[in-house]
């Protein structure tokens, strides 16, 4: 049973816009609506940000909640680089993270997470916990997830438990000798 | 605050093999025993299946992101054994004549596989650690078997500390066995130690040594918050004669570090020569069609071949075939299939073939929706013993960022020309043998976002012949500081080109008589010779007569 109450942040909409844009290109998904501008729309079904993306970097436990305003500034300030050394012109309307199109927010992050960049553990770190959201929904109990319907998840294909939340595999394995034994095994089952 | 300071004989930082083993034999020969562990304490109720932070899967371990490096260890009572998967393979001859990055040979003299061997039969008996039948082997293993065959080559089961009537194959067990299947030290050595009067407190986070004016050490420690680590409620010290130091390869260096401004010089290897084991992880994304056309398997019923990525008990099965002592050093290696489950690990695996970036994108997540038909494939090389750990952190060994889990350290590792030569084998190994006439599109994982990943930290604090390179003498005690011994996996020399778990488990049942000497010339009443915690004691009958040949009371 949990002693600490979960606690989560709570951040400006112009950062959690820019942060799902981030989480998108980490794990791409579909447009939540038409015109959504966050959302690359390049993959079809859920991705990070509908995964709850959002909701695991807010989270304390993560460490990295109070960064995140600071985080989106930073990744926006970056944008507004690249766009200028690329001769692109950003829309004013959204940040301008939020205003790259797909592969140029891909090059950009690829460029923040390159050994040696001076900021890429923030960015690292970053990507970890929005990749997270959507392998193992980190910020969800994993069978209550599985019955909600977590997209990643289910798109990896992991099972419900049994009725008690655990899982077991009766059938487990082909069962039978698949291979020669290496010929110095000891009898114990070393390498000899 | 009393002004009475605590005392007790024995001092054990850290309740995993070296610490458990250590504690264990020491209060059942007599000596009063307090063990410190850093980590929570937890019942097997509440080991669970979940990957929500603040579940088991998140308080038990630790990750710490170095520079080049990231460490992944076990922290709670019982250590790496209730996050380890349970591989319990002895390492190979040829291991102990390596030279390693010094050109001579780096173990011991008096160790050998051959001198090691009864102390690996006392581990065998105390954790009934048995060669497993390819009955036992999960659909991954097999599959990896399998392959292996087509590719003309040899592959085992592994020898396991796994009781398999109880196992489930759940593949939960890095989040703890909840099922007592694994043979964790919490169902073996701990309760045998605390049987015999000694005292584990877990959330006790040592930070430094001092010596006494009587010449004992006077041991440092923080209260950690059982569940934010972030968080940190008092200190308090305690006096030993003896202290074990067995808190793991990624911390015991540290610790030292630490202590040297009280102690005084430490050994020039203390934080230096670490290994990663030479690990490193491939992931293969199978093609079902050729799983059951060319290798003939089946699950029936309609189910893929294989697509049983989560359906295991860790690794089941190795290829051996390149364990082969009469190869150079550095092209040495054990290929495992293992289980790794998502989290932390799948955002190092890379898209074969992407057009855009490897780890991240609509290509990985393309390659996400395969996620059963991943097989991951454990590569232990030889690596060069580069690692090096910088200035210690304020407290603990790493700077802590998320609630659990989650550190900065101060290792760096750049890896030689050696060990990627080493990686680079193992690599193309993998991938000959896995994509051979199309079963599978293999990619290693990346080092780019956090550097070489190990899950067996090794050798920060070795034991070896030459003081120049090695911190301790070949009865594990830290050079110039005498009382104080190092049990855990920083002991090991160097990389196994297996699971460790078994040779660090073995040097610490090694270490055990000539601690007790120690503990003796200092005034302890303490004796040696209690039976595996299960009561069985051919082991211990087998080593009593090489201990009364070395005559260990005098040493």
């Amino acid at each position: 049973m949990r002693r600490i109450p979960i606690r989560k942040v709570d951040i400006a909409a112009d950062a959690t816009f820019t942060l799902e844009a981030y989480a998108d290109t980490i794990v791409p998904g579909e447009k939540r609506w038409p015109g959504d501008r966050a959302i690359a729309g390049v993959s079809t079904g859920g991705g990070a940000v509908s995964c709850g993306a959002l909701d695991l970097l807010r989270w304390d436990a993560t460490g990295i909640h109070d960064g995140l305003e600071d985080l989106a500034s930073q990744v926006n300030e970056h944008a507004r680089a690249f766009a200028e050394k690329a001769g692109l012109t950003l829309d004013e309307t959204v940040p301008p993270f939020v205003s790259l199109d797909y592969d140029d927010r891909v090059r950009l992050i690829e460029e923040l997470t390159t050994p040696g960049h001076p900021e890429k553990d923030f960015w690292v770190l970053l990507s970890l916990f929005c990749n997270m959201a959507y392998d193992s929904a980190a910020h969800l109990h994993t069978d209550e997830a599985l019955e909600e319907g977590h997209a990643g998840l289910t798109a990896m294909g992991i099972t419900a438990p049994d009725a008690d939340g655990l899982w077991r595999f009766q059938d487990f394995g082909y069962g039978r000798q698949l291979a020669d034994l290496h010929p110095d095994t000891t009898p114990s089952g070393s390498p000899a | 605050m009393s002004d009475t300071i605590e005392r007790t004989d024995v001092l054990v930082i850290g309740s995993g093999f070296g610490g458990a083993i250590a504690a264990y034999h020491l209060a059942a020969g007599g000596a009063k025993v307090t063990v410190l562990e850093r980590g929570p304490w937890l019942k097997n109720d509440e080991f669970e299946h979940d990957y929500q932070l603040g579940s088991s899967y998140t308080r038990i371990f630790d990750f710490v992101v170095g520079d080049g490096m990231s460490v992944l260890g076990g922290n709670c009572v019982g250590g790496g054994s209730v996050v380890y998967f349970a591989a319990m393979p002895r390492a190979p001859k040829f291991v102990f004549d390596r030279h390693g990055s010094i050109g001579r040979r780096m173990w011991p003299k008096s160790v050998s596989r051959e001198t090691l061997d009864p102390w690996y039969d006392r581990i065998e008996e105390s954790l009934s650690v048995s060669k497993q039948e390819w009955n036992d082997a999960s659909y991954a293993g097999g599959l990896w078997g399998a392959a292996c065959d087509h590719a003309g080559r040899t592959a085992n089961p592994l020898a396991a500390a796994i009781d398999n009537s109880k196992c489930v194959n759940c593949n939960f067990m890095m989040a703890g066995c909840r099922f007592e299947a694994k043979q964790s030290l919490t169902v073996n050595y701990l309760p045998g130690a605390l049987a015999h009067g000694a005292e584990i407190r877990p959330l006790h986070e040592v930070q430094y040594l001092e010596r006494t004016p009587e010449g004992d050490y006077r041991v440092h420690y923080n209260i950690v918050d059982d569940e934010d680590y972030r968080l940190q409620s008092g200190s308090g010290v305690i006096e030993a004669k003896i202290v074990v130091m067995a808190a793991g390869a990624a911390a015991t260096p540290v610790i030292l570090q630490r202590s040297e401004a009280h102690l005084g010089t430490m050994p020039h290897a203390v934080g230096r020569y670490f290994s990663g084991n030479g690990e490193r992880l491939n992931t293969a994304i199978l093609n079902e069609d050729k799983v059951a056309e060319i290798l003939g398997l089946s699950r029936g019923d309609g189910q893929l071949p294989y697509g049983a990525n989560a359906i295991g008990k860790g690794p089941t099965v190795a290829s051996w075939d390149k364990l082969d002592g009469s190869l150079p050093e550095y092209s040495r290696y054990s290929l495992e299939q293992l289980y790794f489950p998502p989290g932390l690990g799948t955002i190092l695996a890379q898209a074969p073939d992407a057009s855009g970036p490897t780890w991240f994108g609509k290509e990985k997540k393309e390659i996400l929706k395969n996620w059963k038909s991943w097989l991951t494939i454990f590569c232990m090389t030889e690596d060069d013993n580069e690692g090096v750990f910088g200035p210690p952190p304020a407290t603990g060994n790493a700077h802590r960022i998320s609630q659990q889990l989650l550190g900065r350290g101060n290792l760096s590792y750049k890896p030689t020309d050696n060990t990627w030569h080493g990686w680079n084998q193992a690599d193309a190994d993998v991938k000959e043998i896995l994509e051979k006439d199309g079963l599978a599109k293999v990619m290693p994982w990346t080092n780019d976002l956090v550097g070489a990943y190990t899950v067996h930290p090794l050798a920060s604090c070795r034991m070896g012949d030459d003081p120049n390179t090695s911190a301790l003498d070949d009865t594990n005690e830290l050079r110039g500081h005498s009382g104080i011994f190092v049990t855990d996996g920083s002991a090991v020399p160097g990389a196994l080109t297996v699971n460790p778990a078994m040779t660090i488990a073995a040097l610490a049942e090694r270490a055990v008589p000539h601690i007790v000497a120690a503990a003796q010339a200092k005034g302890i009443a303490v004796t040696y010779g209690a039976p595996a915690p299960t009561g069985y004691k051919s082991g211990r009958n087998a080593v009593l007569p090489l201990l009364r040949k070395k005559q260990l009371a005098d040493a």
